[in-house]
């Protein structure tokens, strides 16, 4: 079945893009994370232009940490001030990423930019989860107790000054590590069409400490504060928001997620750690791949003024 | 009669009373069977058909041993870009890149045989006549400037003939009869939106002797039109739109698969 995008410019099969939100959904709702990152590539795999795929992404991704963060606001298990602190530094970082998006664009450097920021941060970011959980596995087997890592405890964040309270995290820690991480999250979040969440996740664990009760909601809300804001900064500078297709992308990846929470809750902590890593390290090893192997066709065109 | 048409008139006149044969006696007549092409959401690409017949204008017919048409389909102008990539640090990126201006977004020519085969190789580059003769202007250019801009010309057209908007088809037109024919103007699922001109030319013995043309439209409609102009045109309040089908997209998740 058959249906034409209008922004995209191109005719797409509805049921394989359902399915892909709600494969993707599942994934997001099982590790608690957006799932951008993985939404983004496969679009890309399918012939939609980068730059399309990223703006439509966003919404994707604030409507699936939408649903969580309605199920996390009932569980209490949400720091809103937090969130709010992260957001200020995270608006600033998404106007950032919004306006880089549409300078690379103009110069033809878009998509070998997100395809490097691909293969850098999920690289990274994977390898470094892949490694944390196998320890942890390992550290199960031996029979040690599961502690919860807490490397050196004064880290040099901590020291730093204007420092505030967060009650429902019972942290006190300066507002500049926040606005930083605030803005690191929605500057990759608008330039590569990811909500950031396996970034955030251990980012607020192990850089500002915040417990694990009240993390992934706390981060919930802050991808779609920034998602949010990314979608409406997309569609005011670069009209490049696929209604129809973010659409689709939304009622599977809602659904989806449901499903994936579910099975999420049924597996260990430090497996569900592993699984996710290699899957970010996957992705990024596939955009590897492709910028290292010699390119089937060294040309490329794009029409000015129109999709990228 | 649209504007289009206009342009072409005086065009045919000059191309009649410039041809070598003595004013012909043949006049052609066109017919699309659609001028307005809709792309709505079931969209997948449409074949327009065009016919036409050679009338016999006034007594004197001349003898001809057989007719050929050829009709060039042009889109939209576009300014289009072609990046070559190079590897640098390990990794394939954009190197150079070469500006077309003025290219059109579709172009297709239609014919029964090879174009060769009915005229000789300088008259095509005349009446810019195929996909290897039809002038592509170029405006700028970025990176080294050694290299010729041939490659990046014969690129561009590789490419849009891979993406179906770039055709040369000598097998596209049909003679039903002596005197009528048919032709499929194919339009593949993202053709761009804009106006089209369909220009036919009658040729017999080598020689062109008689011309037509028919313009069209490709448009989007409905859902697909309402969604574009409201995305170029009120871009913060679509974006403000999309956040809110996503909210409600999440919340009725919550509500729907609510456990507690």
């Amino acid at each position: 079945m058959q249906i034409y995008l209008p922004i995209a410019d191109q005719p797409v099969n509805i049921l394989l893009i359902l399915a892909m939100g709600l494969a993707v959904g599942f994934i997001s709702g099982m590790f608690g994370i957006g799932g951008g990152f993985l939404m983004t590539p496969l679009l890309i795999f399918l012939g939609i232009s980068p730059a399309v795929s990223v703006a439509s992404v966003t919404g994707h991704i604030a409507a699936s940490s939408m649903s969580g963060a309605i199920s996390y606001w009932r569980r209490r298990t949400i720091d809103l001030a937090l969130a709010l602190m992260l957001l200020a530094g995270g608006i600033i970082g998404t106007a950032v990423g919004v306006w880089l998006f549409t300078f690379l664009r103009k110069v033809g450097q878009l998509d070998i930019t997100i395809g490097v920021a691909y293969v850098l941060l999920l690289t990274v970011v994977g390898a470094l989860m892949v490694a944390e959980s196998l320890r942890a596995i390992l550290r199960a087997q031996k029979g040690k107790p599961v502690e919860l890592r807490r490397p050196g405890s004064h880290l040099w964040i901590h020291g730093l000054p204007i420092k505030l309270r967060f009650k429902r995290s019972r942290i006190y820690v300066s507002v500049i590590p926040v606005w930083s991480i605030g803005f690191i999250i929605g500057f990759f979040g608008a330039l590569m069409g990811i909500g950031g969440g396996f970034l955030l996740v251990p980012m607020l664990i192990y850089l500002l400490r915040v417990p694990t009760a009240t993390v992934i909601g706390t981060s919930m809300v802050l991808t779609l504060l920034t998602m949010a804001s990314a979608t409406v900064m997309h569609a005011a500078t670069n009209h490049l928001v696929d209604a129809v297709l973010a659409l689709i992308l939304m009622i599977g990846g809602v659904a989806g997620a449901q499903f994936g929470a579910r099975a999420g809750q049924k597996m260990r902590g430090e497996r569900l750690r592993l699984l996710l890593g290699l899957l970010v390290l996957a992705v990024g090893i596939r955009f590897a791949l492709t910028l290292v192997l010699p390119p089937e066709n060294i040309y490329s065109i794009r029409v000015l003024g129109g999709e990228g | 009669m649209k504007p289009a048409l206009w342009g072409v008139l005086p065009l045919t006149l000059a191309t009649l009373a410039a041809s070598a044969i003595p004013v012909s006696a043949e006049r052609l007549v066109t017919s699309l069977s659609e001028y307005q092409v809709k792309i709505a959401s079931n969209f997948v690409g449409q074949n327009l058909v065009l016919f036409g017949g050679i009338e016999a204008d006034g007594a004197g017919q001349a003898q001809r041993s057989g007719y050929d048409i050829v009709a060039t389909v042009t889109g939209p102008a576009q300014s289009l870009i072609t990046f070559r990539k190079r590897r640098a640090l390990g990794i394939w990126v954009n190197a150079e890149a070469r500006e077309f201006e003025d290219a059109p977004a579709y172009l297709a020519f239609l014919s029964n045989r090879p174009l060769t085969a009915i005229v000789n190789h300088e008259t095509l580059l005349r009446l810019q006549l195929g996909l290897e003769n039809y002038p592509l202007p170029e405006r700028s250019q970025t990176g080294s400037s050694e290299d010729s801009d041939e490659p990046f010309r014969v690129a561009l057209i590789r490419l849009r003939r891979e993406q179906g908007l770039y055709r040369e088809e000598s097998n596209a037109v049909t003679f039903l009869t002596p005197r009528l024919f048919r032709a499929f103007v194919p339009l593949p699922a993202d053709v761009p939106v804009g106006n089209y001109l369909v220009d036919v030319r009658l040729f017999a013995d080598g020689a062109q002797i008689a011309r037509a043309a028919a313009p069209f439209e490709v448009a989007k409609e409905g859902v697909e039109q309402i969604v574009t102009s409201a995305a170029r045109e009120h871009g913060v309040l679509y974006g403000l739109a999309v956040v809110t089908m996503a909210l409600l997209t999440g919340w009725f998740a919550s509500i729907v698969f609510r456990r507690d």
